[in-house]
């Protein structure tokens, strides 16, 4: 299993600097083989994952690095992890072929970071070293940066779009590395002076901290992940690295990158500082519902299709954090559901405008519209993905939606303390779930307001588009159709079938919730050893039965 | 006496390769005059070999400081060493080559410009093994001295003669602080010896005359490693000077000043200050203040320049800013808990991709180098023109951000860690907000080296005709990845070197007494 995780990493790593290397007319196919290999691992890991312990980190293994500061190159996923490299390697080869004839120059710098960002992505997922995922986190700014950068619509704006992206990011994640490494040198002074980034073992440390300290480590996090989510009110980047950003690129920041943050939220201020976090669940609840409302507002004046998706994105997210916050089974596992649906539907939604944006060269609603007539194919999808995205049911959108909701409605913190059977806990309560529930509604109106305006009606074109010579036929090629429809597949199963994706992840959602109600872990990793004495098991290989 | 001898045995070899190249450098020859270089390479070799199997020295305040300072500095100095073939002389040489009997000696400067920089990183050796206050200060000024000769000289123009002097006066003013700072410390304690000061002060108290005499001297010194308020002459001087010279002005003089500070710092505490281990207030509230407005400082400006050479200037300021935090955060017991070894190691990372930066500016001239490449028109697109040079520079750049996982973001991980174990939270903090302004300027770099193309209206930059230039950038770049699998033995040497004395007395032998207790 080890092996596999390596590998997972490693071979869209490879291959990324191969096609680096390699020649610029055979980037494109490199690229598309390399992205199918590069889910080889991930199917591996997928069958041979057990899922009936799907709460342990399985294929636990680990590298010295720099053991002065105990920094260790170790892996190992559970559940939550498992499905959310799955998404990312799913998301790998429609991104190469999304960008099959959008990107005409500098190919190989496009597929070469593409790739990198695949496997930076995956090894957030996968480490369970402190410091192996900062420099996983971290570095997928550099390829975003320069997708956006390099290959975005305006050439103006996207520097602009690119430059306020990675500040933005990486002053938030710095923050967070000085939380971070507090929290290590917290641990180190607790086990004798012996420095070890292990997620677990400092996992317990922090839970450990007195309030106040937990509180400031949370805030660390919070500088970090928030920026990332993006939470109200530091999502400013958000809409405009969307715009800018070529097809897949969207497709990766909406379908992946915006997960990081969630993921932090899941895995750092949640396990980390439970107390803290039950403690101010409720302001942050605020922010996610400030932003969920607030963004759909404004998604409902835009004229142009990409920014709506994109403040939809902030949106959607919100009721993401929201699932989180609320801190119940129910909650949790509709939150982690989203985040994996989120990435179908969405970035679904900007291939569709991508596609769109390929033939005419604008995403203006005012100058294009009523393309079903000339694009029924198209039309077809666009209105399948808006649905879900909308949270039809028997979508992929629904069950996600919905969950979130339930479980902070259910959510009521005196219910806990007054210990009412039946009650299922948590931070929230009705109120929140209430008002969140209008961005629900707002959600349908600027959805179906945008699929109305641009896909029914009379058929309004660009003034010029006839001039144009025009590579592409009118509607979805054979390769655009393959790229959509596992994506489509996936919108539809999940959407009937969401016990799919909830079994797995049911264990870890599980201890998360029991860790914010109590205040710790069900279990406590012990801590690493000294130095001299782990230098055998450096590859640990499979751990336990 | 012999044992002081072994002690600077690498210096002693440096010094003796200084005069052989004062020799050769003005031989009729062409071919023997160009053997400075290697003669000089050689040299460094030698001294980096003495260094590294050089004992400890139980006398000093930080006892295996120089073996890990002259290594690294005997190491750094080779890359800066490849920097330097045809930075003078070039007409000269030029005339030369068509007719042997136009070489003029009296015109010749090479064989001073190269002995000129053997000066300099002997002076810098002797810092690290610098025993008391006056011995100090003269290896400070060794270190210093030639390099004003060195801007001067370094390019034709009027600009580096402006530079060299402006450099020269605010430098001697430096001196004259650090140096009255001396004598205060010295009429303080009626001593020059380190350990002997160290002593006096652990046992009296560090008295009004003696706190001045340390501000004064830490103030004066901060000349050397360009922080606020001695940072004004940075970005003329890198900027006048030739690159091959402003990179290592980067590194040698800011070595020296953070050596010279650990050694004052040490004469005030750590380890057996009256404050336990800690600095006395005043040094520490100034230290702090320094860093937190040095790094700040030297960011901020840096994101207004236009001229790349600028920007590193401030970077450089910035950098130093960094390292204070470490020293700040004083000695501890392991890698992860001293600051002093973070600030060790941490040069060491500067040192590296600092050369690749500036590495690739000296590769690169307009007009058969009668301007240097200095604007960001001209690093732009050069990672399709150049991709050697274009992508030393993008690597080395992005190191310098601290971007994971790059040599300069290890190094960055040390200082955030031993500031975080010493209470220093809040510069660490600073430090972080900092990182992410100096994203801003060093993403411009990054950006027009290897996303922007040429826009065809400047003029674009030749490639200087000195293979060894690119060949040490590049060097310095694969340095900068290579490094991070040998960072684990190189942080246990920085913490070897870092332990104060007093620290290691308790550790060692018997047979060794320490210093210290010597004194009482």
């Amino acid at each position: 299993m080890t092996l596999w995780i390596v590998a997972m990493i490693a071979v869209p790593v490879v291959a990324g600097l191969m096609i680096a290397l390699g020649r610029e007319e055979q980037a494109r196919g490199t690229a598309l083989l390399a992205s199918f290999v590069s889910a080889i691992p991930v199917l591996g890991g997928l069958l041979r994952f057990d899922y009936a312990d799907a709460a342990r980190f399985q294929g636990r293994g680990s590298l010295e690095w720099l053991s002065e500061l105990g920094i260790r190159l170790s892996v190992g996923i559970d559940g939550v992890s498992l499905l959310l490299i799955a998404l990312t390697a799913l998301l790998g080869p429609i991104c190469v072929g999304a960008s099959w004839t959008a990107i005409k120059e500098r190919k190989r710098s496009y597929y070469a970071w593409l790739l990198a960002l695949q496997g930076a992505m995956i090894g957030v997922f996968a480490a369970r070293d402190l410091m192996l995922f900062y420099v996983c986190f971290e570095f997928t700014l550099l390829p975003m940066f320069v997708l956006i950068r390099q290959y975005g619509s305006d050439p103006e704006m996207r520097i602009r779009a690119a430059t306020k992206f990675f500040l933005y990011t990486f002053t938030g994640s710095l923050l967070t590395l000085a939380g971070l490494v507090y929290v290590a040198w917290v641990g180190a002074q607790q086990n004798s002076g012996v420095w070890s980034l292990d997620m677990g073992y400092l996992t317990g440390v922090a839970q450990g901290m007195p309030g106040t300290q937990q509180a400031w480590v949370l805030a660390a996090l919070l500088a970090g992940f928030a920026v990332k989510v993006p939470l109200f009110p530091v999502h400013t980047w958000l809409p405009l690295a969307h715009t800018e950003a070529p097809t897949a690129g969207s497709v990766i920041l909406a379908g992946v990158l915006l997960k990081l943050g969630t993921y932090g939220f899941f895995r750092f201020a949640m396990m980390m500082t439970p107390s803290a976090f039950a403690e101010h669940a409720p302001t942050l609840a605020v922010l996610a519902i400030v932003g969920i409302i607030y963004a759909g507002l404004i998604c409902w004046v835009q004229t142009d299709v990409k920014k709506l998706v994109a403040y939809s994105s902030v949106s959607h997210l919100g009721f993401c954090v929201l699932g989180l916050l609320a801190a119940n089974r129910t909650g949790v596992s509709g939150s982690v559901l989203y985040m994996l649906s989120h990435g179908l539907s969405t970035g679904a939604l900007f291939l569709m405008i991508g596609f769109m944006y390929e033939r005419y060269h604008t995403r203006d609603m005012r100058t294009v519209g009523g393309l079903a007539s000339k694009m029924p194919v198209w039309a077809t999808f666009m209105v399948f993905f808006t649905m879900a995205s909308v949270g039809l049911p028997g979508l992929n959108g629904f069950p996600s939606e919905l969950l979130c909701l339930i479980g902070t409605f259910q959510s009521d913190a005196e219910w806990v303390q007054a210990g009412e059977p039946g009650a299922e806990g948590g931070l929230l309560g009705p109120w929140y779930a209430a008002v969140a529930g209008i961005g629900m509604v707002v959600a349908a109106i600027y959805l179906l307001y945008m699929v109305g305006k641009i896909c029914f009606g009379e058929l309004r074109e660009p003034k010029h588009h006839a001039d144009h010579d025009h590579e592409l036929p009118d509607d979805l090629t054979a390769r655009e159709i393959t790229v959509l429809v596992p994506l489509a597949i996936g919108c539809l199963f999940f959407g009937l079938y969401p016990k799919s994706l909830t079994d797995p992840i049911a264990d870890s959602v599980d201890v998360a919730v029991r860790t914010v109600l109590t205040g710790e872990s069900p279990e406590r990793v012990a801590p690493p050893p000294a130095a001299e004495d782990h230098a055998e098991d450096s590859h640990d290989g499979e751990g336990g039965p | 006496m012999t044992e002081k001898l072994v002690q600077i045995a690498p210096e002693i070899a440096l010094f003796a390769a200084t005069c052989v190249v004062m020799i050769v450098g003005l031989w009729p020859n062409v071919r023997v005059r160009t053997l400075v270089t290697p003669i000089s390479a050689l040299a460094l070799i030698i001294a980096g070999g003495l260094a590294i199997n050089a004992q400890p020295n139980p006398e000093a305040l930080f006892p295996e400081l120089s073996r890990y300072a002259k290594t690294m500095i005997a190491g750094v100095g080779l890359l800066l060493l490849f920097l330097l073939p045809g930075v003078v002389d070039r007409d000269l040489e030029a005339r030369a080559a068509i007719d042997e009997r136009a070489f003029e000696p009296i015109r010749s400067t090479r064989a001073e410009f190269f002995a000129f920089f053997l000066f300099s990183l002997t002076g810098l050796m002797l810092c690290a093994s610098a025993d008391s206050l006056i011995w100090l200060f003269l290896a400070l000024e060794l270190t210093s001295l030639p390099t004003y000769i060195m801007v001067t000289i370094s390019t034709r123009g009027t600009r580096s003669q402006e530079a060299g002097v402006k450099y020269f006066f605010l430098g001697a003013m430096g001196a004259a602080v650090f140096l009255y700072g001396f004598a205060l410390i010295y009429g303080d304690t009626g001593a020059t010896h380190l350990t002997d000061v160290a002593a006096s002060f652990a046992e009296r108290g560090i008295g009004p005359i003696g706190m001045a005499g340390l501000l004064m001297a830490m103030v004066g010194v901060s000349f050397k490693i360009a922080a606020v308020p001695m940072h004004f002459y940075t970005p003329d001087v890198y900027q006048g000077a030739h690159s091959s010279v402003s990179a290592m002005l980067a590194f040698v003089p800011k070595t020296a000043g953070f050596i010279a500070l650990m050694l004052l710092a040490g004469l005030a505490g750590w380890g057996f200050g009256e404050h336990g281990g800690q600095l006395p207030d005043a040094v520490h509230i100034t230290l702090w203040i320094v860093a937190a407005v040095t790094m700040t400082v030297g960011n901020v400006l840096a994101t207004v320049q236009d001229s790349v050479k600028r920007m590193l200037a401030y970077s450089s300021v910035a950098h130093s800013g960094y390292m204070l935090v470490g020293l700040l955060a004083g000695p501890g017991d392991s890698f992860a808990t001293s600051g002093i070894a973070a600030v060790l190691f941490y040069l060491l990372c500067y040192g590296v991709m600092n050369t690749g930066v500036f590495g690739v500016l000296a590769s690169l001239e307009h007009e058969k180098g009668a301007r240097d490449a200095d604007s960001i028109d001209d690093i732009r697109g050069l990672c399709k023109t150049r991709p050697v040079l274009g992508w030393t520079l993008v690597v080395c750049t992005l190191s310098l951000l601290g971007f994971p996982p790059l040599l300069g973001f290890v190094g960055k991980i040390g200082l955030f860690t031993s500031g975080i174990s010493n209470g220093q939270l809040g510069l660490v903090i600073v430090l972080g907000i900092n990182s992410a302004i100096a994203a801003f300027y060093y993403l411009r770099i990054v950006c027009a080296a290897y996303l922007d193309p040429r826009d065809g209206e400047t003029a674009e930059p030749d490639q200087a005709p000195f293979a060894s230039r690119w060949v040490a950038a590049t060097i310095a770049a694969v340095g900068v990845v290579v490094l991070l699998g040998l960072a684990s033995p190189l942080m246990q040497a920085s913490f070897e070197a870092s332990q104060p004395a007093s620290i290691s007395a308790t550790a060692a032998s018997d047979a060794q007494p320490a210093a210290i207790s010597r004194a009482d």
